[in-house]
């Protein structure tokens, strides 16, 4: 029997999404839940994947279209048999002729504890990546439909404006040197179009004029990365702080009971603890659990701890959300950790996941470091960076002894939280590691 | 080493000279290669100002032909031809000897000679035969073009001449085939016409000045009924052979059989080649495409981003003035500056009587484009400035966009039409609407004031030419 396979409803905001990869071809033997394509949406990459098992007939789509939830994408035969040679495939086109866009990396550790060479990736030479589909059918604008004198078009050229964006004001729609001019303005107001107007390639040089250059088509993740931070960086005025815990205890803690949360399908690494600490601090330190409603003039506490934990993919960093970390044990939250990494890195995670987050964990300790200054993510007000313990002697009351130090960064907005706060706040997440029983102090 | 970028300019027309003061004036280290003694180009030495002096001697003997009607009657005009051609190497001399001097002025090594590409970065220079290399840091080809030719006349010579032998003036033929009637036959057309020569043009389409609108053309097409023998519209030569007493020609097509066969001279003026091969372009990674224009880039530079390329090897449309302007944005971007060659409007003259001249959106291009548009066109018969010329068969029209009243085109036939062009290449260039260009107050009693009139007559409100609007 033939049946549909569609793009499944993945959360509730989103509509569509672009075909990034297409992971099987018609004639390919299909397991139940098997990757079908790879969609990218807004927000994240996802799966899409196969309702029944049996045989791929039919590929309706093409890498870089547009396809809405509920659209057929692809048939299937759930009698069918794999054929050695299938022969609709030729009428069809020939999907796997493109060679994905995407760079295959080795699934990497959750919270590697060693050092693993997670450097950027290269990015592959030969990869076309296919174009995505026009969203507008308007042929490009001649310059004489650009209704703009010589010299305010060599303004925008200087100021780095597409001059095609700009309104005039002027009769005729003409634009004037105020027009390009207010347009920057309202440019550097309007944050989410900040990055845009930033990666305009006017105002960049030529770099060709030096040596031999390649152009890589950002991803959407890495877009949205680029729009994200170039948004949080223009709009909070961020500080960092830094302190240090001794986790020694924290570390013989996770070495004794590793085996046990194991066992429930978790991972027992200092992330996992710091989920719960963090928790802990932000129930303790409401504000830094917060957003700032500027035009409102009022600081907006939220009852809920939801903490993003900022994955290193081979797409670019993403921050899934794990959800009530208040209410949740070590042992579930090491779970959900590693559940949550993972499915990020395999590109399952639903773009429902990356939303709601009211703090974020950066931790680079797997890479190494000393310190960071981590950028906060907007609308959220505080960050915390974490970086490779160190070994240190100390003196213990006459004995040396060797201790685990745990580097914290701390990057937070100084329009809701001032430097003492902050200083108040790390140092009570560094004692509670220290000892944790400061947590239950006031419970 | 200095800081200071050393830069080349292969060809020293008005794309490569512009280009070159430029590069100078903006502070760089400049050599200008040429084969000239001076910079100047086919423009100044066998194009533009040689053609425009001869054309004012020709304007001169049909002007005075035409005084008849007005009371003053001239004998026929005797013509030293030793002294015209003098007269216009002196035009050219004098114009060729000031840019050396402005070379010279500006500290910039002028250099008698050839260049080839070695590499990128290396040009070999042929200059008083000895050959040495010189090494850039940028490079600007503005090497132009040439006239073309057509396979049944590959080599010109004294008797079949392109349009270089034509304007060295050797001597007024008494019959002479033009072959092309675009604007460089029509131009050499009308001075040996003036000058007393028999003028046939033979042209392969339904039109003179082919990609003009027609509406324009239509005033030119009256005029030179009475001033050439004939013209042969869908007309092809199909032979040219050079004998003892002239040059035979078959034609074939519309006007095959009433043509004659035998002419003292025929004038090849089909068009021109860019003069893209033979500079060992290919030790560099610039592209030539198939047309043989070298492909550039909205700031001209070349798929070498070391090397530039302006003017008519850059393609068309083939005219000095646009050569200037992409010389001087080439020259700024060197220099670092943010300059882009885009230009909305590029004014084109065609240098007969009357002169025709447009720029901007045609009415032809803009039916292409599938554009809205409204079209004005006023009658040169209601302007009191052309009736004193008695030059009333001239039209002045402008293309509007039909949303926002901005002047798209515009396009003029009649006495001193390339003058007159640059007002519209100002009001499509700054964007304005023929509102704007009615409210603007023109001179009277001026050609000019049609301008202004066209743009009233879109409203329905010329004063001299009563056209109501449609209700």
């Amino acid at each position: 029997m033939i049946k549909d396979i569609k793009i499944p409803d993945i959360g509730e905001k989103v509509e569509s999404g672009q075909v990034v990869d297409i992971l099987v071809k018609v004639g390919d033997a299909v397991q139940l839940d098997q990757g079908i394509l790879e969609m990218e949406t807004d927000k994240a990459v996802v799966e899409i994947p196969a309702e029944d098992s049996g045989v791929i007939t039919e590929i309706l789509v093409k890498e870089g279209q547009v396809v809405k939830i509920g659209e057929v994408v692809a048939r299937i035969d759930t009698e069918g048999k794999q054929q050695a040679a299938a022969p609709a495939e030729e009428a069809k086109p020939k999907t796997e002729d493109i060679p994905p866009p995407r760079v295959e990396t080795p699934p990497v550790k959750e919270e590697a504890r060693k050092p693993e060479p997670v450097m950027e990736q290269p990015v592959q030479k030969s990869a076309p990546i296919p174009k995505p589909a026009p969203k507008d059918s308007a042929p490009p604008k001649q310059p004489i439909d650009i209704p703009a004198s010589p010299s305010v078009r060599h303004l925008a050229r200087e100021l780095g404006v597409d001059i095609t964006k700009v309104t005039g004001s002027g009769p005729g729609g003409r634009i004037t040197s105020d027009d390009v001019k207010h347009f920057v303005h309202h440019v550097v107001e309007d944050e989410t179009v900040v990055p845009q107007a930033s990666m305009t390639p006017s105002n960049m040089p030529d770099f060709g004029q030096w040596g031999a250059i390649e152009r890589v088509p950002l991803s959407q993740v890495r877009k949205l990365i680029s729009q994200s931070t170039a948004n949080s960086w223009a709009t909070i005025p961020h500080v960092t702080q830094f302190d240090e815990a001794d986790i020694s205890h924290v570390n013989a803690f996770i070495e004794k009971h590793k085996n046990t949360v194991a066992k429930a399908g978790g991972k027992l690494t200092v992330t996992a603890v710091l989920l719960k600490v963090m928790a802990s601090a932000l129930k303790k330190f409401p504000n830094f659990n917060s957003s700032i409603d500027v035009q409102n003039g009022e600081l907006i506490l939220k009852k809920y701890v939801h903490i993003g934990i900022a994955v290193d993919t081979d797409r670019g960093l993403l921050v899934p959300v794990i959800r009530d970390a208040d209410k949740k044990g070590i042992v579930r939250l090491a779970m959900d950790l590693k559940d949550i990494a993972d499915r990020t890195r395999e590109r399952k995670i639903k773009p429902d996941e990356l939303d709601g987050g009211t703090f974020t964990i950066s931790n680079q300790g797997g890479i190494g470091g000393t310190n960071f200054t981590p950028i906060v993510l907007w609308p959220q007000v505080a960050i915390l960076g974490v970086s490779r313990t160190a070994d240190r002697l100390v003196d213990e009351g006459g004995d040396i002894v060797k201790r685990q130090f745990l580097p914290l960064s701390l990057s937070y907005d100084h329009r809701v939280v001032d430097g003492a706060d902050a200083a108040r706040f790390l140092r009570w997440v560094a004692e509670a590691l220290e000892s944790p029983l400061v947590m239950q102090l006031d419970e | 080493m200095s800081d200071t970028k050393k830069v080349a300019v292969i060809g020293a027309g008005p794309g490569g000279y512009a280009a070159a003061f430029m590069a100078a004036d903006l502070g760089m280290s400049v050599t200008l290669i040429d084969p000239e003694v001076n910079p100047g180009g086919v423009c100044l030495y066998y194009g533009c100002i040689p053609s425009k002096a001869l054309l004012h001697v020709a304007g001169l003997i049909n002007e005075s032909a035409e005084a008849k009607n007005w009371g003053v009657t001239f004998t026929k005009p005797k013509v030293n031809l030793d002294k015209l051609r003098s007269w216009k190497n002196d035009v050219v001399l004098k114009l060729t000897g000031g840019l050396g001097q402005l070379s010279k002025q500006r500290k910039l090594t002028y250099i008698k000679g050839t260049a080839t590409f070695v590499d990128n970065t290396t040009l070999e220079i042929t200059s008083g035969g000895k050959k040495t290399n010189h090494q850039f840091d940028n490079i600007i080809l503005a090497t132009g073009s040439r006239p073309a030719t057509i396979p049944i006349a590959q080599k010109f010579t004294s008797r079949i001449m392109d349009s270089t032998r034509s304007l060295a003036l050797k001597d007024i033929p008494n019959k002479l085939l033009v072959i092309g009637g675009g604007y460089i036959g029509l131009e050499m057309g009308t001075i040996y016409a003036s000058l007393g020569s028999k003028v046939t043009v033979v042209e392969m389409t339904d039109g003179l000045l082919p990609g003009a609108d027609r509406d324009l053309v239509k005033v030119l097409s009256k005029r030179v009924e009475n001033l050439f023998e004939a013209v042969l519209l869908e007309t092809k030569v199909s032979d040219i052979k050079e004998q003892k007493n002239g040059v035979k020609v078959e034609f074939e097509g519309k006007h095959a059989k009433n043509a004659g066969k035998l002419y003292d001279r025929v004038l090849l003026a089909v068009g021109r080649t860019p003069n893209s091969t033979g500079l060992g372009l290919e030790n560099t990674k610039v592209k030539i495409n198939d047309r043989g224009f070298v492909q550039v880039d909205e700031q001209r530079r070349t798929d070498e981003p070391n090397i530039f390329a302006i003017g008519d090897v850059t393609g068309e449309p083939m005219l000095a003035h646009k050569a200037t302007h992409e010389g001087r944005v080439a020259a700024s971007v060197i220099a670092g500056k943010t300059a882009a060659y885009e230009p909305k409007a590029i004014p084109a003259i065609v240098f007969t009587d009357p002169e025709i001249a447009w720029c901007g959106l045609t009415e032809v291009q803009a039916k292409k484009e599938n554009r809205t548009i409204k079209v004005a066109r006023f009658p040169w018969a209601a302007s009191g400035r052309a009736a004193s010329l008695g030059q009333t068969d001239g039209v002045t029209k402008l293309i509007i966009d039909a949303d926002t009243d901005r002047v798209l085109g515009m396009g003029i036939a009649g006495h001193g039409a390339g003058e007159l062009i640059a007002e519209g290449v100002l009001a499509i260039e700054m964007a304005a609407t023929a509102e704007d260009i009615g409210l603007s107050i023109h001179p009277h009693p001026t050609l000019s004031e049609t301008i202004m009139e066209t743009a009233d007559l879109l409203y329905g409100l010329s004063t001299h030419y009563h056209r109501p609007q449609k209700k």
